[in-house]
């Protein structure tokens, strides 16, 4: 039927006009459905072949009284994950405490090169090594604050970010206490520790946890029964970084100081 | 160059992402809400003694906001994914809101700027020819009504946009205030007290911004300086620079009094990494003196030669606005001065002159609206209505 030619049609060109908004809104449907479709696909292409991410849930420990400062770790994840220079995914930190007085810290280029002996004259009654990683909190002020949804939480609890769609704002750099991230000054784009997930959804460790020779750093699955770092959560006494500003890290540490920020 | 350091930061910590840009985006969006307060004093509560003012508020609003958007084009790593933020807006960010928020005041500022010189654009089309004509008749968009009664509806639709776009000034530079306030890894940024220090302080630098170039233009175009209007917002600018300065300290002082475990990072940084754009800059020079300044102007006006009373209140205005810049820089960059490992600082932050987000680029991206505003003065002239001596809209 002509609406047009319709005499108790009170708008003739209604019928156009609610065309015009069925065709966009359907349009803008379309292009919802692919911006909430999309995240879950583009995963499946990091992803190994056989590699599941529901029925993974990772998690680290770090044994900070394992620790002994040597720095393989630090260089690992440099070549694994060409880190530029100047920027890190990974440090260690050293600590040493006087019986009185305020506690010396450092990381000369971030634990990369080891450390040079101490030659303070500071009565030194404790001291030991603290290695860092992005904390993959599972209450995350980083991807939280992201504008655009770049920085996002993989199922499988692993904190990543889309070097595709990040705009480089760095309010994700400012937002993260830990100071794990960074501007990559190639990409233009932030930047992070991404728990080696091209190695670990292949079934690998980490290139840190692969090369630390005293075991100080271990990978774990928390959907994984026999894993003995869930073993090690559920019995000894663990603490995380900063806990009282309740971003959940799935980062642990044993014998964990509270000097230690 | 490697920055000097002391004590221990988190080696990702010793670089400074959010530079000067930064520091200017806050600034102009300031101007731009305090400079629409002045118009809407006029437009929306009828403040007579804003009246020789009201347009030009208005222009100068619109010369800034359009250009409050390019500092932070030109801080993103990658700018041709700006887009991405009104695409895929990540909601749980505060930051998702910028392209709304912005869109939505830009578009009532141009409508209010439209009804404001609607009848000014007619008139103009009628007068000329050529190219000018079409210029104008285009702007006119298709309506030549000029009716008294066409008059009176815009002046109630001016009043309804300006009664709007209030609480829009308001929130789109409140929410500026915002994304620091609410980073709770930064104990200098982390105060639900920062957004409403953003917004005395962006009513203190936009009514400071105006009086400066209220007497300028005044000047260019040999017109008599208003002194009712110089007096009222001397009046308002003093009020506003007391709020502003009051949370500002109070803000610090409970910190410092609170023994706040916050304190032991920022007592240094106030008192080293900021002791000059903080203690001389943002309370002495820029506080303390326009404080006495404005002082004198208000409390003295009945006794006080007009020039004397143009020359305090602009020299007030310029230290004022030397303020605001200075608590802008001192929040951005006082804000990574220091290591998130709560043990460390950097020493200084300059930002180079001909670095992409350097001093240059500032300059150039303050110098735009300037000439936004010749330019809008050219084909709107802002004070032809008292020239004429009718009554605008």
């Amino acid at each position: 039927m002509n609406r047009k030619s319709d005499p108790r049609s009170p708008r003739p060109d209604s019928f156009s006009r609610r065309e015009f908004l069925r065709s966009t809104s359907s349009a803008a449907a379309g292009a919802l459905a692919i911006v909430l479709v999309l995240p879950e696909g583009s995963a499946e292409g990091v992803e190994g072949a056989d590699y599941d991410w529901s029925r993974h849930r990772w998690v680290y420990l770090v044994d900070t009284t394992a620790c002994i400062g040597c720095g393989s770790c630090v260089r690992a994840c440099r070549a694994e994950n060409s880190v530029p220079e100047g920027m890190y995914r990974t440090w260690i930190e050293r600590y040493e405490i006087p019986a009185e007085g305020e506690a010396l810290v450092d990381t000369p280029a971030g634990g990369e090169r080891g450390f040079d002996p101490v030659t303070s004259s500071l009565n030194v009654r404790k001291a030991f090594f603290v290695p860092k990683i992005c904390n993959h909190c599972r209450a995350t002020p980083c991807t939280q604050v992201c504008p655009v949804g770049a920085s996002f939480s993989t199922r499988d609890g692993v904190v990543l970010v889309d070097q595709e769609h990040c705009i480089g704002c760095g309010y994700c750099v400012q937002a993260c206490p830990y100071g794990s991230r960074y501007i990559n000054p190639a990409t233009h784009t932030a930047d992070k520790c991404t728990l080696c997930y091209h190695r670990i959804t292949e079934g690998l460790k980490t290139a840190c946890v692969e090369i630390c020779p005293v075991g100080a750093r271990r990978l774990g699955d928390r959907e994984d029964p026999d894993d003995p770092v869930n073993e090690i959560l559920a019995t000894r006494r663990v603490q995380v970084l900063q806990p009282e500003l309740l971003t959940r890290p799935q980062c642990y540490y044993l014998g964990l100081d509270m000097e230690v920020r | 160059m490697f920055p000097e350091l002391t004590g221990f930061l988190f080696p990702n910590d010793v670089h400074i992402h959010w530079s000067l840009m930064i520091v200017l985006y806050p600034y102009i969006t300031g101007l731009v809400a305090g400079a629409f307060l002045v118009s809407s004093l006029y437009h929306v509560f009828g403040r007579d003694e804003f009246k020789p003012l009201g347009r030009f508020a208005l222009a100068t609003a619109l010369c800034f906001l359009a250009v409050a958007g390019l500092p932070l084009l030109n801080h993103l790593g990658h700018p041709e994914r700006a887009i991405n933020i009104v695409v895929t807006p990540n909601f749980t960010s505060a930051m998702a809101g910028f392209g709304i928020l912005y869109a939505s005041y830009f578009i009532i500022l141009l409508f209010e700027v439209w009804f404001v010189f609607r009848v000014d654009i007619i008139e103009t089309a009628a007068r000329s020819r050529g190219f000018k004509r079409r210029l104008f008749s285009i702007l006119a968009l298709g309506v030549y009504d000029v009716s008294p009664q066409s008059q009176a509806v815009d002046k109630r639709i001016t009043r309804i946009l300006a009664a709007i776009g209030i609480p829009m000034a308001c929130l789109l530079h409140g929410y500026v205030g915002f994304l620091f306030g609410a980073v709770k890894a930064n104990p200098w940024w982390s105060t639900p007290l920062m957004p409403v220090i953003f917004l005395f302080s962006a009513m203190v630098s936009g009514i400071a911004l105006l009086i400066v170039l209220y007497q300028i233009a005044m000047k260019l175009k040999g017109m008599a300086i208003d002194r009712y209007a110089i007096a009222a917002m001397s009046r308002w600018l003093w009020l506003f620079m007391i709020m502003s300065l009051t949370l500002e300290l109070l803000e610090i002082m409970m910190l410092a009094y609170e023994r706040a475990e916050e304190w032991e990072v920022i007592g240094h940084l106030l008192t080293h990494q900021l002791s000059f754009s903080f203690i001389s800059l943002q309370m002495i020079g820029g506080g303390l003196v326009p404080l006495i300044l404005l002082g004198i102007v208000v409390l003295m006006d009945r006794y006080m030669d007009d020039r004397i009373r143009n020359t305090l209140s602009m020299v007030a205005s310029l230290l004022l606005l030397l303020q605001v810049l200075s608590m802008r820089w001192n929040v951005v960059i006082g804000g990574q001065m220091f290591s998130k490992s709560m043990r460390g600082f950097r020493e200084a932050y300059v930002p180079g002159m001909f670095e992409k987000e350097g001093i240059l680029a500032a300059a150039l991206i303050l110098f735009i609206p300037f000439v936004l505003l010749v330019i809008f003065e050219r084909v709107l002239p802002t004070f032809r209505h008292l020239e004429r001596g009718d009554d605008p809209a």
